[in-house]
């Protein structure tokens, strides 16, 4: 993955609009914040292999950037989005890495389902 | 360290055998004691991508399944089994089939001995999930077939709650091949093995204590 270049990965993003992709959305803090950092409020969320239809997809903000899709009748949004890759399977990969070199939040979209 | 008939060592995570197992494994075989590590998951949720980053969500189990095999291989261990869970997910899966996935295992290999995690102390819910299942199956045994279970606890309160660890193994014989085991783990063990490095260079009291001592708590059922 490589930094996000806001022009590349807009194009990137408008090149899956319209067709049902699989999606992948996390957020995490890692299992272990509350045991590092007593007291710490450890939240996250996790969804793969869902299929959506986006009509609009849009890269906001400086970085680390946001990213929106917005669906027939609802929404996908990250935010904390610092590199991007299309990998070798065409599969467009996005992620915010925090300066210790840990994924805070992952958005990935594919035209063929991820692994399990 | 008694000889064994069998050893069947239960986590969820490669890496998770690294730190405070791997010593005891590498001499049980040096024993000519059979030794079997089940790990349930590649660690696919794994953290630790770099930045710059070295992989990505998708490429990361590939590289922790490479570097769980080269920890068997550091520690001399031959039946490696991996489980095809998913990170983080271990605690969803339904309870009777993680009862029975540990079950079948001991009806197939019939250890004298067991090492897991200590349910409600192991800070990850995939561990405390893992030895949850353990215990559960042994349980289930009647009282003259059980094996021993050995666990690894390590919650804040864990001393509060149970005290501490009443099996202490001398693995002294072994550090080159627990040394190589952590070092195996590269994507999530180099910064943490930089530090320990110098620690043990520098004679570094607990440092030297981890590398040559491991530590279990009993599970009295």
């Amino acid at each position: 993955m490589e930094l996000v270049q806001r022009d590349q990965l807009q194009s990137l993003i408008d090149s899956f609009a319209g067709k049902d992709v699989y999606i992948h959305l996390e957020t995490t803090n890692g299992s272990y914040a509350a045991h590092f950092q007593e007291g710490f409020f450890n939240a996250g969320a996790f969804i793969r292999n869902i299929v959506v239809n986006y009509e609009l997809g849009k890269v906001a903000g400086d970085s680390p950037h946001r990213i929106g899709l917005k669906l027939p009748s609802g929404w996908i949004y990250a935010q904390g989005i610092t590199h991007y890759e299309l990998d070798e399977h065409g599969r467009l990969l996005m992620a915010g890495l925090g300066p210790d070199g840990k994924l805070a939040v992952s958005l990935e979209i594919s035209e063929t389902p991820f692994t399990y | 360290m008694e000889k064994e008939r069998h050893v069947l060592v239960i986590f969820p995570h490669p890496d998770d055998e690294a730190f405070g197992v791997s010593g005891t494994i590498a001499t049980y075989i040096e024993m000519g004691v059979p030794v079997t590590y089940a790990c349930l998951t590649l660690g696919e949720m794994g953290r630790n991508l770099g930045n710059p980053p070295f992989a990505n969500r998708e490429t990361l189990p590939m590289i922790r399944k490479k570097e769980l095999q080269a920890s068997a291989d550091a520690m001399g261990l031959t039946d490696l089994r991996m489980m095809g869970l998913r990170d983080k997910t271990v605690e969803f899966e339904d309870d009777e089939k993680m009862v029975k996935l540990v079950a079948d295992l001991i009806e197939e290999l019939n250890p004298s001995l067991i090492i897991s995690f200590y349910p409600g102390l192991s800070v990850h819910p995939d561990h405390d999930a893992t030895g949850r299942a353990v215990v559960e199956a042994i349980r289930r045994m009647s009282e003259s077939e059980r094996p021993k279970l050995y666990t690894i606890a390590f919650d804040n309160k864990t001393v509060e709650v149970i005290g501490h660890p009443d099996v202490h193994h001398d693995v002294s014989g072994v550090t080159e091949k627990k040394l190589g085991a952590m070092n195996a783990h590269a994507s999530q063990t180099v910064w943490m093995m930089e530090d320990m490095q110098k620690r043990l260079d520098a004679e570094d009291a607990d440092a030297l204590r981890w590398l040559k001592t491991e530590h279990f708590y009993t599970y009295t059922f």
